[in-house]
């Protein structure tokens, strides 16, 4: 299990004086803010993916980038390795403790700063929900866009981290696309201001770096995040076909027809039949396929563009076309997708949610390889996904109680992640690497990019404290893993069958 | 073009005359478009159409420049040489490696090698009815996509479609040892590793010579209109900002120093709702081609000219003339002979920064100072990526 960390493959630290350390912090915290018994430390000892677990030697709470950047150097002084932590909604143990760590919980930096309707931004603290934010700037006729499906828990601090996406990042992107400015503290202690409210910031595009660094360069105290107008007019359909293959065909026909919709996403005949007895959305049971589809504009254009997706998808084999006639039925049509992950519950006592994305083009061989993998390992699996952009979700059915089904089911994620790499695609779309998918960075990457994302690491972080054995592998873990890279598809033998 | 700082982009053509017509301090164009409208020369190259993977040759060159600590000017077109500091090395010629790697439509990606020329890129891109979101400024028939991506110059949708760093989705460099090292790929959301071919746009080389790049790209629209309106700066400032509140259309916002020029695009209905709503006067759609390709007069002029990047809301620092703003006001082009600190620090003050486009005495640094510890950050990251320093050293700071 990737939640015992080795000194031999994650990075050797030097023992810490658990006292001292406490010691230290209490000089910086007040008592309700710094926990260290195991008890009060348990609901920190993993994020959201549950099934890794693992205690740090405290939990700091800070309130503000003073008391964060006080913490840091109480850490760098004694060589502890430190992880930071938003909302702990992270489905790849990027917050999982290391041992001996301070666990740098920063909910409590929870406020929003500002909000400037005419420029379209807010500044805000790391802890604010990302919810939160549409709420806030909703009277203004504004947005933040990026909307994990974790959105009402899930926190800006950690989507900054993660790079999060969500259902409408194909029209409207990533976190990264969507950030201005950070203040950030480095485990040296230096305060940085990344990027600028402007459209550009001197330098490097260190935006871009910093977005998606899963906490291993600095510690990110105050972002600033573009806004956007809401859309006039929302209109949704939902298609569905008799055959999963063609529904894949349709997307791919969607976006070469020239549509960018705000969100397409796809469910398969498992996913859609839990979806629909648990959340009632008015899903075809005997579909084999879903796709849901939602396009936003003008009024007239929305309607336009969504009439066009129709005919794409009945060219494609689409058994039934069905437009959401208000705002209700849409929102209908959204609640059985969003209860799809809830309603795995009722098929199995737990699930493994998979995210890697593939060219688009591959998508009905990559749905057909899942299957026949799944039925390898004797482990069902549903679909539900961002088809729009690739991203597959694959959902990985176990029961954590029967022997050996956990890691079987880890097992069989691991070889749809490099299944994704081999078609020319990637092991993490938006959940990032952490620490569940350390082990396939080593198929994704080079040695030497491995080591060139060291180096990257040492520039901002030289003691290596920030987040270790998380998202970048060492060497030696890769060489005890095992892994045959694999790059831009490319394999030792092409022509062996695979799957 | 040579590498000459005080080289100037090419002039509004002739047209226009040529660039003489212009005051240096921020003289006004003449009335109506039609005297600033230059069509876009169609640029047959010699180099077009070129296919070869030089891959292996320029590895070798990084290697042995590593080894003999020998500094390299990565040349792609040679059309951007005004653009940043002078550096003096070695020529790593790009331009041969150069080629369309695929592209399909169906998946909004194009990967190209660096030395492919960008009128061929966006030649294959209109076949698939797409373009690239950030319309880069091509500076002469010879500009490579390497270029425009590593000077990570946008054209006017800049502030509606994203900056080049949010089309780049992945890229393959050589580094500072001549490894060729790939980061990112091919598809739209991808979190693996840190992200490090983002920043290849706008390091001019700093951090790698890209060997090619896979670039999303988006839609042509179903309609476009242009349209001007004879409204003063000001006014047109804050009347943008108002308007931007609300979903539009918008595709282009540009201030000539007397005209508002915007262009809308989008579906047909939202598309003729708002040019309806705004009025003005149509202008013709080749308007944005001469704003793209920085043709436009207000650009021709002799003083030194800056590119002010600030908060779109922020008053215009009064450290020179404007020429002429884009980028819906985010985006001031000024003449100005003022000393370069007090235009960086003007333009710091309100939250912007400021580069010297053209017309820098050599040696002398054009972009923003970097804070300390930025800056010491900056030369650690370079080192990183280029441990000998020889990949366009001094190109963007001096000290880098």
């Amino acid at each position: 299990m990737l939640d015992r960390f080795d000194p031999k493959l994650d990075g050797a630290f030097d023992a810490v004086d658990r006292e001292a350390l406490l010691r230290r912090l209490r000089r910086i915290l007040p008592a309700e803010r710094l926990i260290a018994s195991t008890e009060g430390m348990r609901p920190y000892e993993s994020d959201g993916l549950a099934a890794y677990r693992s205690l740090p030697a405290a939990v700091a709470l800070p309130a503000d980038a003073g008391e964060v950047a006080a913490v840091l150097k109480v850490c760098r002084d004694l060589g502890a390795p430190v992880v930071a932590r938003g909302a702990g909604t992270g489905l790849s143990g990027g917050a999982l403790p290391f041992p001996g760590s301070v666990l740098l919980a920063l909910g409590k930096l929870n406020r929003i700063l500002s909000i400037d309707p005419d420029a379209r931004t807010a500044r805000v603290q790391p802890g604010v929900r990302n919810l939160a934010i549409s709420e806030a700037v909703k009277p203004y006729g504004l947005f933040y866009a990026p909307d994990p499906s974790s959105q009402l828990a899930c926190s800006i601090g950690g989507n900054v981290a993660e790079n999060a996406g969500g259902v409408h990042c194909l029209k409207y992107g990533l976190t990264v696309h969507n950030v201005l400015k950070l203040h950030a503290v480095t485990l040296e202690g230096e305060r940085l201001t990344i990027g600028s409210e402007g459209p550009d910031a001197p330098g490097f595009d260190l935006i871009a770096l910093m977005t998606g660094s899963e906490g291993l360069l600095a510690v990110v105290t105050e972002i600033t995040v573009r806004l956007l107008p809401i859309p006039s007019d929302v209109q949704a359909m939902l298609a569905a076909f008799p055959d999963a293959g063609c529904a894949a065909q349709a997307v791919a026909d969607i976006i070469a027809a020239g549509i960018t919709p705000a969100g397409l996403e796809m469910m398969d005949a498992l996913a859609l039949k839990a979806a629909e007895s648990y959340a009632h959305a008015g899903y075809p049971p005997d579909a084999d396929a879903i796709l849901i589809c939602e396009c936003d504009g003008a009024a007239g254009d929305a309607e336009a563009e969504l009439a066009d997706v129709a005919e794409v998808c009945r060219a494609a084999g689409a058994t039934l076309i069905r437009h959401a006639k208000d705002q209700a039925e849409r929102a209908r049509l959204w609640a059985g997708r969003k209860a799809a992950f809830p309603a795995m519950g009722r098929l199995a006592p737990d699930y493994y949610c998979i995210d890697g994305t593939i060219p688009r083009r591959r998508l009905p061989e990559v749905l057909a390889a899942i299957a026949a993998m799944s039925r390898e390992h004797g482990l069902a699996v549903a679909n539900v996904f961002h088809a729009g952009d690739g991203n597959l979700h694959p959902l990985i059915l176990y029961d954590a109680q029967a022997d050996g089904q956990l890691a079987r089911a880890e097992e069989l994620g691991g070889a749809i992640l490099e299944l994704c790499v081999e078609v020319g695609g990637t092991i993490t779309g938006e959940h990032g690497v952490g620490r569940e998918k350390i082990n396939q960075m080593c198929v994704q990457f080079t040695p030497a990019e491995l080591e060139t994302f060291a180096a990257i690491k040492a520039a901002f972080d030289p003691a290596g404290l920030l987040n270790p054995g998380k998202a970048v592998p060492t060497l030696a873990r890769c060489a005890e893993f095992g892994a045959m890279h694999v790059h831009h598809g490319e394999t030792a033998f092409p022509d062996l069958p695979r799957f | 073009m040579v590498a000459a700082a005080s080289t100037p982009p090419p002039p509004g053509g002739a047209g226009e005359g040529g660039g003489g017509t212009l005051g240096p301090r921020g003289s006004l164009p003449g009335e109506g478009p039609r005297a600033h409208v230059q069509p876009p020369t169609p640029n047959p190259s010699p180099q077009g159409g070129g296919e070869s993977d030089l891959t292996e040759s320029l590895a070798d060159q990084v290697r042995q420049a590593a080894e003999s600590g020998t500094p390299l000017r990565i040349v792609g077109g040679d059309t951007k040489a005004f653009y940043g500091r002078r550096v003096e090395g070695e020529p790593l010629r790009m331009a041969g490696h150069a080629g369309v790697i695929s592209y399909d439509p169906s998946e909004l990606v194009v990967t190209a090698r660096a030395g492919t020329l960008l009128s061929d890129v966006e030649a294959r891109l209109a076949e698939g009815g797409q373009r690239l979101a950030f319309e880069p400024p091509g500076f002469g028939a010879g500009s490579t996509l390497g270029g425009v991506v590593a000077a990570g110059l946008a054209g006017p949708r800049r502030p509606f479609a994203g900056a080049v760093r949010d089309s780049v989705l992945g890229a393959t460099i050589l580094d500072g040892r001549g490894r060729v090292l790939r980061f990112g790929g091919q598809v739209f959301k991808n979190v693996a590793g840190f992200d490090l071919f983002r920043p290849q746009a706008g390091a001019l080389g700093s951090l790698g010579a890209i060997l090619d790049v896979s670039l999303r790209v988006a839609p042509a629209p179903r309609r476009e209109i242009a349209l001007a309106f004879e409204t003063p700066s000001d006014t047109a400032r804050r009347r943008l900002a108002e308007l931007m509140r609300r979903p539009t259309p918008l595709s282009g916002a540009f201030h000539d120093g007397a005209r508002l020029h915007l262009r809308l695009s989008g579906g047909e209905a939202g598309v003729v709702a708002l040019a309806a709503e705004l009025g003005g006067e149509e202008d013709p759609m080749a308007f944005w081609d001469v704003v793209r390709a920085y043709r436009h007069a207000a650009f021709a002029g002799e003083a030194p000219l800056w590119r002010l990047s600030l908060p779109q809301t922020a008053p215009i620092p009064a450290v020179g003339g404007v020429a002429a703003w884009d980028w819906a006001g985010a985006q001031v082009w000024m003449w100005s002979d003022a000393p370069a600190a007090a235009i960086w620090e003007a333009a710091s003050r309100v939250g912007g920064h400021a580069t010297l486009f053209r017309g820098a005495a050599d040696g002398a640094e054009v972009f923003q100072p970097l804070p300390p510890a930025m800056l010491a950050l900056h030369q650690r990251l370079k080192e990183a990526l280029d441990p000998a320093g020889i990949l366009n050293p001094g190109r963007m700071y001096g000290a880098l």
